[in-house]
């Protein structure tokens, strides 16, 4: 998978309606090539996961999504990553990094909820739009994204609350309700457990799985067994490459490439 | 030479030990000599002003600390009431905060949240030249430039000494500090919740105002607080710019005494030790310590609570 | 989750709220930026003014004539050596009482209520108004220990005054050193205090003096608390050398002598009501400015090569 592909050559197995496609992409921090012409298809309103030992580039790729590497400088982006239906190119300089951003949301490793109250928290996406919003509506989608990230039975009586009073999965939870109530496009995970005690961990994935079928998900995850729980998809990187990707069950019990399957077995990572 | 190497080293081991507690103990004592210093600084300034309330108490006059309106203390029918040095103490540091605080927080946000690294090493070390410049010299400019500027403009009928002119001055002189306290606060802010904004599609400015303002919001108030400080504690701007007539006024084009001039002003001439006027600058000091005393814990206590969120 | 119609038709909305959403970015960084640049302006004024009113008195004569009651005769020789040997003093009472501070604080202090007393104390003398020390040294320097309105109460007052500076810049310098450091030292047998002397303070040196010249700087342009002690406005006479040919050599007097300084100097003529002698003041606090000046560029430069020297 490591030649220039044309147009019509990129295909990748698993996938059969792409919402994003990365075309010979290449991210360098400084002189530092830390991603080499990834081509990959990302399938639509579907759990795709990214795995590989660390320093891989996999938060690299996930970060390249919404543009996040625009914060520091000295980073470089070469190719394009398609976003379908418009089939804008993502990384291009002459695209806004903050329009791409308002469409494509980002829960991160650690829970990092605003100095907020619960409530602002997630009208806080809704709010820098800038539109005018009815104070019912807001209401309304606020407790949307909170029933769709399962925290409203917990939080409705105290939605006037800190956000940072609540407990670190329930923060996480509210991360993702925060990314939801602005309906975005596509939804990206960053280690979104790493930081999670193991029963909470499971209600972050519960979450996930339901979210699948429903809004296009791309989670970076250091565990394998989670990959293989809750994705449809999953992509395995090594060195800042695509070695395999394909449908979740078929890289772990059949995986194509040795490499694959020497990090799925343990061997390294 | 085994038996004297293996006789020497245990005595040598002794007198180690004790030179080493020896210096243990003068570090010690340089360390606790700073608490000395504060010691000295309480005992010398309530001594002195317990003497001169003592005598105010004699004469049945002891409530004419808080109540006159009248300093006076070198005059022959000498009053004292501490007002309106207070007033001119809150005149001309309220003035100066009018142009600290906004500026000083502008400045920060610009310098924590917009400004590049290398912009931040070119702007950093003036900013901490501007808050070298001697007060005397800030003092003169006041004086000299900025209240003529003022007559020649704004206001035609300004004294020339002037709370306004000493408050510009000092608000100026504030900036650097109430900008870099807050910018530290600002750069506390950890790095995840400024991406948790930006990856909403949030700009800069959107992030500065609505995430990372907040977030440092004690550490702002705790700069805010300790610019207050200065401000009260500052002597040669007000000095020289502002006079030492202590008058009951709010009328910034009017000339005011704060207690830190009034302070200077009469330990001009030769002080007879021990006289009431002697005496009356330890219980304006007393006054004025209380006052920045008060102010720093505050700070201390709200940036100590702030440090227990982000640790 | 959204369909596709809708996401292309948000997206017009969404950029024009956008391109009015970056502006006020744009804009923000021109009024941080004025902001930013206002203290430099004034600075400029500053020091404009300071030579147009001062072209005249600039001469070589001004840094050596007494003061006078002729404006132009008038010089700030008395006012410049009294800085110099006050910072002298400073510097010499200052720095070892500020280090040894510094240094037992980092490498000794147990953690109990003690210490913690001494930090607290440490921070809040920083915030102390400089004419409290006026004041404390006036009551207790001047009269309690008959030290007189001398140079060595002036040093003395104003060492006080800048040694929470010294000790943070020594905290910071000390605390800057790698544990595997001292760790090394211990390794081949020395001492507690061997390992400071030979490696703690050698490698925080640098640090230290850094900090030790900005709060030179600072005492040199301190005014309030030398009045509040009484120092002299009017002094057309030098203190006795400190060196001199006869033995021993060594000259104590000059540390009990009446004294004025730069800062004083430049306000008591500031405070004269006579124009001429307004250039006189605009002449000193020029020459006041750049000393300072001087003195905190030479910390700020060597903090930076340090910064980029030395990396653990």
């Amino acid at each position: 998978m490591n030649k220039a592909v044309m147009q019509s050559e990129l295909k990748t197995p698993g996938v059969t309606k792409p919402k994003a496609e990365c075309r010979n992409l290449n991210f360098f921090y400084g002189s530092n090539n830390a991603l080499k012409n990834i081509n990959l298809q990302i399938e639509d309103r579907a759990v795709t996961a990214l795995i590989g030992p660390s320093g891989c580039g996999k938060s690299t790729l996930l970060r390249c999504f919404n543009r996040m590497h625009d914060l520091y400088p000295d980073n470089r982006y070469e190719g394009e990553i398609k976003l379908f239906p418009d089939g804008i190119n993502i990384v291009s300089s002459r695209v806004d990094a903050i329009e791409m951003r308002l469409r494509i949301g980002m829960v991160f490793q650690k829970p990092n909820p605003f100095p907020k109250s619960i409530y602002e928290n997630i009208a806080y996406g809704l709010r820098i739009r800038g539109d005018r919003i009815k104070k019912s509506e807001l209401d309304d989608r606020v407790q949307k994204a909170l029933e769709g990230a399962a925290l409203w039975n917990e939080v409705k009586d105290r939605l006037k609350e800190p956000g940072t009073s609540l407990s670190g999965g329930q923060q996480q939870r509210l991360c993702i309700a925060r990314a939801l109530a602005t309906d975005p496009e596509i939804i990206l995970f960053d280690e979104p457990t790493s930081a999670l005690d193991p029963l909470s961990t499971a209600k972050v994935e519960e979450l996930i799985g339901e979210l699948n079928g429903k809004v296009t998900i791309l989670i970076v995850t250091h565990n394998m067994q989670q990959a293989a729980r809750i994705s449809k998809n999953t992509v395995f990187m090594y060195l800042g490459e695509v070695i395999e990707a394909d449908g979740t069950e078929k890289v772990f019990t059949n995986p194509s490439q040795q490499k694959t399957h020497e990090y799925i077995t343990g061997r390294f990572g | 030479m085994a038996a004297a190497s293996a006789a020497k080293p245990p005595r040598r081991r002794v007198t180690h030990k004790l030179s080493e507690r020896i210096i243990e103990w003068l570090l010690f004592l340089a360390a606790a000599s700073s608490v000395a210093v504060t010691v000295g600084i309480v005992y010398v300034l309530v001594f002195e002003s317990y003497v001169f309330f003592e005598y105010l108490w004699k004469e049945g006059r002891l409530t004419e600390f808080f109540t006159h309106t009248r300093w006076t203390p070198a005059f022959d029918d000498a009053e004292y009431g501490i007002l309106p040095l207070l007033n001119g103490t809150i005149l001309i540091a309220g003035i100066a905060l009018l142009i600290a605080v906004p500026f000083g927080l502008t400045t920060a946000i610009y310098i924590s949240e917009f400004a590049g690294p290398r912009a931040r090493e070119v702007i950093k070390p003036i900013m901490e030249i501007l808050s070298d410049v001697p007060t005397v010299v800030y003092g003169y400019f006041a004086f000299l430039f900025v209240t003529p500027l003022l007559k020649a403009t704004l206001f035609p009928d300004i004294s020339a000494f002037n709370a306004l002119s000493a408050g510009l001055v000092m608000g100026i002189m504030i900036i650097p500090y109430v900008a870099s306290v807050s910018e530290d606060a600002m750069r506390a802010v950890p790095m995840s919740l400024r991406e948790g904004s930006f990856a909403m599609g949030a700009t800069r400015l959107e992030t500065a105002i609505r995430v990372v303002f907040p977030a440092a919001i004690s550490g702002v108030l705790a700069a805010f607080i300790l610019g207050i400080s200065r401000a009260v504690g500052e002597t040669m701007i007000v000095k020289i710019a502002a006079g030492s007539q202590p008058v009951m006024t709010l009328d910034p084009t009017e000339s005011a005494a704060t207690i830190t001039a009034f302070i200077v002003a009469i330990s001009h001439g030769d002080l007879p030790y021990g006289s009431l006027a002697y005496l009356s600058i330890y219980a304006a000091g007393l006054t004025l310590f209380v006052m920045t005393l008060s102010f720093n814990l505050i700070a201390f206590f709200i940036r100590k609570r702030y440090r227990e969120i982000y640790e | 989750m959204s369909e596709v119609a809708a996401v292309t038709f948000n997206l017009k909305q969404v950029r024009s709220k956008l391109a009015g959403r970056k502006r006020a970015d744009r804009l923000y960084v021109l009024v941080g930026l004025s902001a930013t640049v206002l203290g430099m302006i004034t600075l400029g004024a500053l020091i404009g003014s300071l030579v147009i009113d001062g072209s005249e008195r600039f001469s070589y004569e001004f840094f050596t004539n007494f003061p006078s009651r002729f404006p132009a005769r008038a010089g700030i020789l008395s006012a410049w050596v009294g800085s110099l040997l006050i910072l002298v003093v400073t510097a010499l009472i200052g720095i070892p009482l500020g280090v040894a501070s510094g240094i037992y604080l980092e490498e000794y202090a147990p953690k109990n209520i003690f210490t913690s007393i001494i930090e607290i104390n440490v921070n809040n003398l920083a915030g102390v108004p400089s004419i409290v020390f006026g004041l404390l040294a006036l009551g207790l320097f001047v009269y309690v220990f008959g030290l007189g309105k001398s140079i060595l109460t002036g040093g003395l007052t104003l060492a006080l005054l800048i040694l929470p500076v010294i000790i943070v810049a020594t905290r910071e310098a000390v605390r800057a050193i790698p544990p595997s450091i001292r760790e090394a030292a211990y390794a081949v047998g020395a001492t507690k205090w061997q390992m400071i002397y030979d490696h703690v303070l050698p490698y925080a040196s640098a640090g230290v003096l850094t900090g030790t010249i900005i709060g030179l700087g600072r005492a040199l342009g301190e005014t309030a608390p030398l009045i509040t002690i009484g120092a002299l406005t009017f002094i057309a006479y030098l203190p006795a050398a400190p060196l001199q040919l006869e033995w021993p050599f060594l000259n104590f007097e000059w540390l009990l002598a009446g004294f004025t300084v730069l800062p004083i100097q430049t306000y008591n003529w500031t405070s004269r009501p006579e124009p001429a002698f307004q250039a006189n003041a605009a002449a000193a606090a020029f020459t006041l400015l750049m000393t300072t000046l001087t003195i905190n560029l030479t910390a700020i430069i060597f903090r930076y090569r340090l910064r980029r020297r030395i990396k653990w």
